[in-house]
């Protein structure tokens, strides 16, 4: 087999691994558009609130630890204990429902039946408000995060590629095992919305708000539960990327990667986050292989949105998201 | 009764003789935002020294210090309005920590008519001192930096490159493409392969390059790059079984912060400096004494001897060490500006002098004059031990091609004088 033939399968492996990554973020702003129609720019600084929280309480940091010491003139940092990763990220996941129910309580009870841009901007303050208590909170340097998740070459692909192709196939471990984790999770949400009564009702919310509320269902709860939900995926999405990249303010930004994968997967729907995490990450290092060298590289973050633009052409609603039609 | 009590008042004032102004030294810092990581310990540097000054020695010829901070979020625009409300402090020599904030500077200090210093960063054509009077990039650039790699790996290859293949990675900006143009230069002088690999801003995601980089099997891979870049390069690199101790980063990628996020597997990479590391030099007692058991450390005080806390502080010794040279030669205490960018322009930083300064051998002696800002360009290169989690030193400072680079430099400072009109001055 031509070598260029053996790298491009490599390549499309590792955009496939890339996508599902891209897809954990992606499936945040998914839930809670799906749920309330509200586009949450917060949700990449969610993943990096949430990566903090869990690294603080795995070192035992004392949160908001500089502002204490300045205020009362003492030195505590640590409390002196490690705690094990299992209940560090219960504990975590802990934070982010009280997150959760803060945001509800505190912003989007205020907001309901504003129109949709409000929404949005008031989803930008709560970013900006979020980025600044989560360094108040953990401080602003880089933590390493180890829950246990392997990483590195995986051998046995490496070796029976090998033995098939006569080069090795480079596939890392975590991204092994986020996809595992990913395709859990939207199991277990697909699941969640269509057997449970709490899914049920949130589908009924994200139909009609006014008649959910005429059946008697709450909905200060569905949204609650609806931002605890996200919050376990940008927790979920913050272990994955903190553990490639250490813990830091960089984390937010991988929302840029959502974007483009909402595009393209459409706003509404699960399977869409999934599948179009999958196109843009194939695309993307697919274009970088092939055409990147001939105008001079760096083209995966722009190609992607290339890639997102020509869907929306063909179908505005994304590939999987339902499909407006609005009668005059 | 008014002016028995004005005649008072003239009267003490005249007793106690002319009130010397604080020296002013800005520190356009950026503690939050994205790079804060990298910021805070620059920062905390910084400010430390000239804590240490006034605390120890009365401040620098008797006249106390001051450090006005500034956040920029290493944000362009931020930086300029840092610079606008600050300039009118009295400021004696800025130092904007962004190679975007240097350029936006330039004209700006020139026609104020305040120094500025960009210390391995920032134009580096502005070396050349006869076109930029009042920018000083001592003691080394980026374009020694990429020299300075070249010519470890000449010295560890048996000073023969021919044949070899060398990577460079680097932030797709204007940043991480300074060193192209030298290594080209370079390629074509000792007859090595450059393959350039840009990753797009942020860089969380560089799969694409470092499979690149497997295929391709590069003998080297130098990177220049800032931020999460740095962390997930070198994570890639362990990925895929890189041997590190070929892996050599430019200063700005060689701090804890880059390499501990990797653990064990991060040991052996390497970082060019033009500064040493650690806190084994005798000024750190003196901080611990003055400052840091004084309580009057800046920020947590938690950085003091890390990579960038050492770089912030030897810059504060930079610039200290210029402002006494301008005491001196101007026979006042009380400096201005202009008088800064003198001492900085006839600074001279000998081996005895910072032994003085409780330095020895923590950064390479250089001279500056009116045709050189940027000192004697000596570059050195640390490595990462990822046991004690500890960088060393693990060459001297030496000398970079300055047959490739001065004819760079006067090729760039030469254009940037025709478009501005600049006539020679030295």
């Amino acid at each position: 087999m031509p070598d260029q033939l053996v790298f491009a399968m490599e390549v499309i492996l590792n955009g496939l691994m890339a996508g599902v990554l891209y897809a954990l973020v992606a499936l945040g702003f998914v839930l809670i558009y799906k749920a309330s129609g509200i586009f949450n720019y917060a949700q990449g600084v969610m993943a990096l609130f949430a990566a903090m929280t869990l690294v603080g309480i795995m070192n035992g940091q004392v949160p908001f630890a500089h502002l204490i010491n300045a205020t009362f003139g003492t030195h505590i940092h640590y409390f002196g204990w490690n705690v094990p990763a299992l209940l560090a990220i219960i504990l975590t996941m802990a934070v982010m429902v009280l997150l959760a129910w803060a945001v509800q309580r505190f912003v989007m009870r205020h907001l309901v039946g504003q129109e949709p841009i409000i929404l949005f901007m008031a989803t930008i303050g709560l970013a900006y408000l979020l980025e600044g208590v989560a360094d108040l909170m953990w401080g602003s340097e880089i933590k390493t995060l180890d829950v246990g998740l392997p990483q590195g070459i995986n051998l046995w692909i490496d070796e029976s590629t090998f033995n098939i192709f006569g080069y090795g196939f480079f596939i890392d471990n975590l991204d092994i095992v986020a996809t595992v984790i990913a395709a859990l999770l939207v199991a277990a949400l697909v699941a969640f919305s269509q057997y449970t009564k709490q899914g049920r009702a949130m589908r009924a919310v994200a139909d009609d708000h006014q008649a959910a509320l005429s059946v008697g269902i709450s909905l200060n709860f569905i949204w609650v539960m609806v931002w605890s939900v996200a919050g376990f995926v940008a927790l979920v999405a913050g272990i994955m990327w903190g553990t490639k990249s250490g813990v830091q303010f960089s984390l937010s930004l991988i929302a840029l990667k959502a974007l483009p994968v909402l595009m393209l997967g459409g706003f509404t729907s699960i399977p869409g986050a999934i599948v179009g995490g999958l196109i843009i990450g194939v695309g993307e290092k697919l274009f970088e292989f092939a055409i990147g060298p001939l105008v001079g590289g760096a083209t995966e973050n722009w190609f992607a949105y290339v890639l997102a633009l020509i869907f929306l052409v063909f179908r505005p609603q994304g590939l999987f998201g339902e499909k407006i039609i609005e009668r005059v | 009764m008014k002016l028995k009590l004005a005649t008072m008042a003239l009267g003490a004032a005249m007793a106690a003789g002319p009130v010397m102004a604080d020296l002013v030294f800005p520190s356009l810092s950026y503690r939050t935002g994205p790079y804060a990581a990298g910021g805070i310990p620059f920062a905390d540097g910084y400010a430390d020294y000239f804590t240490l000054l006034n605390e120890r020695d009365g401040g620098i010829g008797g006249v106390a210090t001051k450090v006005i901070e500034c956040e920029t979020g290493y944000n362009t625009e931020k930086g300029v309005e840092c610079y606008e409300s600050t300039k009118g402090e009295g400021s004696l020599v800025y130092q904007p920590l962004s190679t975007g904030i240097t350029y936006q500077l330039i004209p700006k200090t020139t026609a104020d008519g305040i120094p500025m210093h960009t210390m391995g960063y920032g134009r580096t054509s502005a070396k050349n001192g006869d076109v930029f009077s009042h920018t000083f990039n001592y003691p080394a650039n980026y374009w020694d930096g990429a020299s300075g790699a070249i010519n470890y790996l000449l010295d560890t290859n048996n000073g023969d490159l021919s044949g070899k293949k060398i990577a460079l990675v680097y932030h797709n900006s204007a940043y991480g493409k300074e060193p192209i143009r030298t290594l080209e230069e370079l390629s074509a002088k000792h007859g090595f392969e450059l393959v350039a690999l840009p990753v797009d801003h942020p860089g969380q995601e560089q799969k694409s390059q470092w499979l690149q980089i497997r295929r391709d099997r590069p003998d080297f891979v130098l990177m220049w790059g800032w931020g999460v870049m740095n962390q997930v390069a070198v994570q890639e690199a362990a990925n895929i079984r890189y041997p590190m101790e070929n892996f050599i980063g430019i200063w700005w990628s060689g701090s804890e912060n880059d390499v501990l996020p990797a653990g064990e597997a991060a040991n052996g990479y390497k970082a060019l400096t033009f500064h040493n590391v650690g806190t084994d030099f005798p000024v750190f007692d003196d901080l611990q004494k003055y400052v840091v058991d004084a309580g009057k450390a800046a920020g947590a005080g938690d950085q003091v001897g890390t990579v960038l806390y050492n770089r912030g502080l030897y810059a504060a010794m930079l610039a200290a060490e210029a402002a006494k040279k301008a005491q001196e030669i101007h026979g006042t205490a009380d400096i201005t500006p202009a008088m800064m960018r003198d001492g900085m322009e006839a600074l001279e930083i000998t081996e005895a002098k910072m032994t003085e300064l409780g330095l020895p051998n923590f950064g390479p002696t250089f001279s500056v004059s009116c045709e050189n800002h940027g000192g004697d360009a000596l570059v050195g290169v640390t490595q990462w031990d990822a046991t004690n989690k500890t960088w060393s030193l693990i060459s001297e400072f030496k000398a970079t091609d300055g047959d490739v680079i001065g004819p760079l430099i006067n090729e760039d400072s030469g254009a940037y004088a025709s478009e501005n009109n600049i006539g020679s001055r030295c």
